[in-house]
């Protein structure tokens, strides 16, 4: 699979796109990506979300099989390669949008998209969305999830810390909710890259 | 002829019993397979216990040490977890560093720890800033038919049961610790987290306690820890396919109950020991 070098660095900025100001109902930090950005491998994208490796590699990559049809591509390798630039805090979902994203730039066939969010629970129960590093440390419990974009099923899940079940249902709620604004986000940006070309 | 079968269409197979509501060794899809579990089995560890999920066999073990408390956190200990799955336990481990899933197990346990607060980390200081216990927990398997992170977390809740510390006190005059072997005294174990695994089939039905056969055939898996209070300590999905918020739900009242079993069991056993 090969995709088209841009040596036009003036259109290479405008593949990028950024998310408008918080809507009211929408407590995300305000995010950008910018596609086709390194030329060697075959898609790439980076993605930038507000301002223990084994594992987490693991939750990433069986994310990432769980939405790959890979029976269409017998006796191939996908590699993804996750370069954090910088840790604002919920660094986890950064790096699943990031993965989600890339696979797409790539053309790599796929039965939905995937997104990642947090949400972190302080100690008076009130919940978060996106927390920053500061308030990741804070809070009592983190709880990260992957949610699918064809009926926002929950295709992964990490937690840290001590919550009821009562708060964890209350949690997938509002990432189901948040959900929405970022696969609207992932629309309009391939929308942007796609109409200019 | 049905071992034929089996060999040349396993999932089909599987199915069959799952359209009947059971699993090829005729338990139901809410059983758990027979626990077993011997505590304080190794004599030359500080504390230990043996547990057995089917076939599934997890040996923990925990060593006390001393150590220099962290510098960030003077009055706190060490408590270290590691498992092991060497290739004795199954065909797919070879020897050599630890694999993935090892490491994945380590990390999970390690969590599971840290997020329980069995143990309170200030309970293991013996001297702020000087002197403090640090428990290396190993977890080997010796025999892997799946659902390993059950037997394990369940393995170390029972071992820290047993633990016996000797009391240690500080010698005024020449700042050397002097351990006390006759009296010892048994950890505060706070809470008692329980782990309850589950495997997805095709997208829609849940089986708990796999088997290794059907953790392969598995679409995704899905492992909750629970305390006594119902309190969530963990919730791990790595990836696979998608659950719906009712699915959870069923989930977490499976967890509950098998918190119950577990504690059971676990108090029964206690209670049997002799004192040593």
């Amino acid at each position: 699979m090969e995709v088209g070098m841009h040596t036009d660095s003036k259109s290479r900025a405008e593949t990028g796109a950024e998310s408008g100001p918080r809507g009211p109902g929408c407590s995300l930090r305000h995010f950008a990506c910018e596609q086709n950005l390194l030329s060697r491998p075959d898609g790439s994208a980076s993605f930038m979300q507000g301002v223990a490796e084994k594992s987490r590699e693991q939750l990433i990559r069986n994310t990432c099989e769980a939405v790959v049809l890979g029976a269409l591509h017998p006796r191939t390798s996908i590699t993804v390669v996750l370069q954090v630039i910088s840790d604002a805090g919920s660094l986890l979902a950064c790096c699943l949008n990031a993965a989600c994203m890339a696979l797409v730039d790539a053309g790599v066939p796929m039965r939905a998209l995937f997104c990642g969010v947090t949400c972190a629970l302080d100690a008076d129960g009130t919940l978060v969305l996106d927390p920053t590093a500061k308030q990741e440390k804070e809070a009592r419990a983190v709880l990260t999830f992957a949610l699918d974009s064809v009926e926002r099923k929950l295709l992964m899940s990490t937690t840290k810390g001590l919550y009821s079940d009562a708060e964890l249902q209350q949690c997938l709620a509002a990432a189901q909710t948040a959900s929405q604004h970022v696969f609207r986000f992932y629309r309009e940006s391939l929308q942007r890259r796609y109409s200019k070309s | 002829m049905a071992a034929g079968f089996k060999t040349v269409e396993p999932l089909e197979y599987y199915r069959r019993f799952l359209k009947e509501n059971c699993r090829p060794d005729g338990r139901e899809l809410g059983e758990f397979r027979t626990t077993t579990v011997n505590i304080g089995s190794i004599s030359t560890a500080d504390g230990s216990a043996l547990v057995k999920l089917g076939n599934t066999t997890v040996i923990c073990g925990v060593k006390a040490e001393f150590a220099a408390p962290p510098t960030d956190a003077p009055d706190k200990g060490y408590v270290v977890p590691n498992v092991d799955l060497p290739p004795l336990c199954s065909s797919k481990f070879r020897s050599g560093p630890p694999g993935e899933e090892a490491q994945v197990a380590s990390q999970f346990i390690a969590d599971v720890i840290e997020n329980s607060q069995i143990i309170q980390k200030e309970d293991l200081c013996i001297s702020p800033g000087k002197l403090a216990w640090v428990l290396y927990c190993d977890l080997i398997c010796l025999d892997y038919d799946g659902n390993i992170l059950d037997a394990c977390t369940f393995a170390l809740l029972a071992a820290l049961k047993n633990v016996q510390l000797p009391e240690v006190t500080i010698n005024e005059e020449t700042a050397l610790a002097e351990v006390n072997l006759k009296k010892k005294n048994y950890l505060n174990i706070r809470t008692h987290p329980v782990a309850t695994s589950f495997a997805v089939f095709d997208d829609t039905l849940l089986i708990v306690d796999p088997t290794g056969e059907e953790e392969h055939l598995a679409t995704g898996t899905l492992t909750i820890v629970m305390d006594e209070e119902g309190k969530l300590c963990c919730l791990h999905k790595p990836g696979g396919s998608g659950l719906t918020g009712a699915k959870l739900q069923d989930c977490m009242s499976r967890a509950v109950t098998r918190h119950k079993e577990v504690k059971k069991l676990m108090d029964e056993v206690i209670k049997s020991m002799k004192p040593k």
